[in-house]
């Protein structure tokens, strides 16, 4: 019967530990001497750990890191009487809040919202640190710096939620919070406050280029793993010189749908469209409040959102009658 | 194990989260809207029949005599139901006999003193009576939520002293204002009374409080598409999901059952059971300020909530998880006596009569939302009639 080849690294390969190109370390942190392999990691990846380096920027992004993980941490481990049971229990639910609507981008008490800030400044550091270490170790290397602006994409839809629109909407309170189902109920009243965030097109864009991904990704690693018995998975050798497999990879998609990218332009392909998945799901944030305020009428305006025949008696609003409030 | 065998294993595993997590099909699906908009409503005929056995009517008493002299001129201190003849008058005690009083105690010394019937020692019986003005009022005044279906005792009480329905404010975990952990009113599974919190989620477990008894805002979007000024935040929007989610909870529906979710906000995109749903709110706001608030001290304090509130109403209250009591099976019809007050024979002043222009059909009146509340004593609060060109029975 057939066996599915690819699910694991079938040849695990021991030889002496690579210890990398030369480094030349100008800070007090250099980078370690000792790497070990792992025979469970190279099932799926390759055996060897390390050596590690992590560098000045790599070490404080880590502590502060680990300051913010704990104050989100220890505020819901407070938020349960700091019974351990109930945190477990109820983890799912809890969440460290930001601030309320009236204190605006004033630095609000620690319990109403300034420990939310705290924590998602420290976030940011440490996220913004270890972006300068993802791109100083590609420098470092001699690559190219593209991971590095991948992860800015990133940082960018995470910096628009967390700071640029609770700033230029005046309010720290437009902030998400820090929980599991907290920042999804989050999510669904962030699209009902402004009027259905379906009909944001930059929201649609992002969720194409999501979609996008995902499929692109199934093609692409699909594809390879079929031909990598014909030694697909070497894709760069495959650049530089096709072979059989490229052939029959690149002919297979001909006959599927007449058009096949390349060993080289499916990997720009993936990289655009995971770069602009938050990079248009930013924008689209960035605009709501600030620029559109409710996107159903947006859409209505501008003969997107189409009508509909009436299926049942349609009644006035009827606070209008009773000049009740609403 | 073979490779169809593996197959067959994650198949079942599959099957087992299926039926750890969800409800048991069939699903059936009734179409509410145009095609496309996504509007309709599931229901498992399965959970169906099961609620369907527990939200029955209880059998009616038999016509009473309406002739006959009247209870208020025969009995003591008869306020609220003195145009009722004696016949009447003692049906509808019966009734309450049966639908209010607790099963140990089915008889009339629940309420009263046995020795002396106009006594008003107990406290059931001041609450009686201020529930049974309640009952007139909301069957007469309140046709725009109640329609011609109504209300009896029965539709809150299943035969219970307190309903099952009822709500205190929550007091939260008691770490509202601590240095760590505050929970900003929403953010926990188990919220400050013990009870889970609205539909599993983590949204404020308590919108009861400001919509229900206060009248907070609870519409959050604004009417142009560019900002003109509405600054509503999304924390108020979460708030306005946990009502929201509450009343579907209550009623057993989805969103769609009132809205068309591309528009939430829109009028002209909603089903008429929105506008039902919007007295539906006024109601249990009027009738928290203006019937049960105005109680608190007269209930004992076993019946008061934590905060020492008392209990109060919501929408699951009398709907008890059904988009209409009942099914939509008036059991109010049976009862003219809880319709409100008849024209009395003298032109005395009516004290007690809560309805005004009771019978008069044609011109529904609908009082104005969230009257100031009354006080205990004060039996004559009579709410303010409006004409309302919409208050034809709907849905």
């Amino acid at each position: 019967m057939a066996e599915y080849q690819n699910l694991f690294t079938r040849v695990q390969v021991e030889a002496p530990h690579y210890p990398g190109v030369p480094h030349d370390p100008k800070g007090v942190w250099s980078r370690g001497l000792k790497a070990s392999a792992n025979y469970w990691l190279g099932k799926i990846g390759d055996a060897q750990i390390g050596p590690f380096y992590l560098g000045s920027t790599g070490v404080i992004s880590i502590i502060c890191f680990i300051i913010a993980f704990e104050i989100v941490g220890l505020n819901m481990l407070a938020s349960v009487n700091w019974n351990p049971l109930q945190f477990i229990k109820q983890l799912p639910w809890l969440a460290l809040e930001p601030a309320a609507p009236q204190y605006g981008l004033r630095l609000p008490p620690l319990q109403h919202g300034g420990w939310h800030l705290m924590a998602g400044f420290f976030l940011t550091v440490s996220v913004l640190l270890w972006w300068v270490r993802t791109y100083m170790l590609a420098r470092k290397l001699r690559m190219g710096t593209h991971t590095a602006w991948a992860f800015a994409s990133a940082i960018w839809l995470f910096l628009v939620l967390g700071f640029i629109r609770p700033v230029l909407m005046g309010s720290w309170s437009e902030a998400v919070p820090f929980g599991i189902f907290a920042h999804l109920d989050w999510t669904a009243a962030f699209s009902l406050r402004y009027g259905n965030l379906l009909y944001n097109p930059f929201h649609a864009l992002s969720i194409v280029f999501l979609y996008g991904s995902v499929l692109l990704f199934a093609m692409h690693a699909g594809t390879i793993m079929a031909v990598s018995r014909y030694g697909g998975e070497r894709e760069v050798e495959q650049v530089l010189d096709r072979g059989t497999a490229s052939e029959r990879a690149a002919l297979f998609w001909r006959w599927t749908m007449g058009f096949n990218a390349t060993m080289e332009s499916v990997h720009r392909w993936a990289w655009w469209f995971a770069v602009l998945c938050t990079l248009t799901g930013g924008i689209g944030i960035l605009l709501t409040g600030t620029a559109v305020d409710n996107w159903y009428l947006w859409a209505v305006k501008h003969g997107v959102a189409p009508s509909y025949p009436a299926t049942f008696d349609v009644l006035p609003d009827p606070a209008l009658n009773s000049g009740g409030a609403q | 194990m073979n490779h169809f065998g593996r197959i067959v294993l994650a198949g079942i595993a599959s099957l087992g989260l299926l039926v750890g997590c969800g409800e048991r099909p069939p699903i059936e699906t009734q179409q509410l809207g145009y095609r496309g908009t996504g509007m309709e409503e599931n229901t498992n005929p399965r959970l169906l029949a099961e609620l369907v056995a527990k939200n029955q009517v209880p059998a009616s008493q038999p016509p009473a005599d309406t002739s006959g002299p009247l209870a208020s001129e025969i009995y003591q201190n008869v306020q609220v139901l003195k145009d009722l003849s004696v016949g009447e008058f003692t049906r509808v005690m019966l009734s309450m006999t049966e639908w209010v009083a607790p099963a140990e105690q089915k008889n009339c010394t629940y309420c009263h003193n046995g020795e002396n019937y106009a006594d008003e020692g107990k406290y059931q019986y001041k609450v009686a009576r201020r529930m049974l003005s309640m009952t007139r009022e909301i069957n007469s005044s309140w046709k725009t939520h109640v329609g011609k279906t109504g209300v009896t005792c029965h539709t809150c009480h299943r035969g219970q002293p307190v309903p099952e329905y009822v709500w205190f404010t929550d007091p939260g975990a008691g770490r509202e204002n601590s240095f760590v952990g505050s929970r900003a009113g929403q953010n926990s599974a188990i919220t400050g009374l013990g009870v889970t919190t609205i539909g599993h989620s983590s949204l404020p477990y308590d919108p009861y409080t400001p919509f229900l008894l206060g009248e907070q805002n609870i519409r959050v979007n604004g009417p142009t598409a560019l900002p003109t000024g509405n600054r509503n935040s999304i924390k108020q929007a979460e708030w306005t999901y946990a009502l929201m989610v509450h009343m579907s909870n209550s009623l057993g529906v989805n969103c769609t059952y009132c809205h068309n979710t591309r528009a939430w906000a829109s009028w002209e995109e909603s089903r008429p059971q929105r506008s039902t749903a919007w007295h539906g709110i006024r109601l249990a706001r009027h009738l928290n300020n203006a019937y049960l608030v105005p109680l608190t001290d007269t209930f004992p304090d076993k019946r008061l909530g934590p905060l020492g509130d008392v209990a109060k109403i919501n929408c699951s209250t009398c709907h008890q998880g059904v988009y209409k009591p009942y099914f939509g099976t008036s059991m109010a019809k049976d009862y003219p006596e809880l319709q409100g007050a008849k024209p009395m024979p003298v032109a005395a002043p009516m004290e007690g009569a809560a309805a005004p222009a009771a019978g008069d059909a044609a011109a529904a009146p609908a009082t104005a939302p969230a009257a100031a509340p009354a006080s205990a004593k004060n039996l004559t609060a009579t709410p303010v009639a409006r004409v309302n060109v919409v208050g034809r029975p709907i849905g």
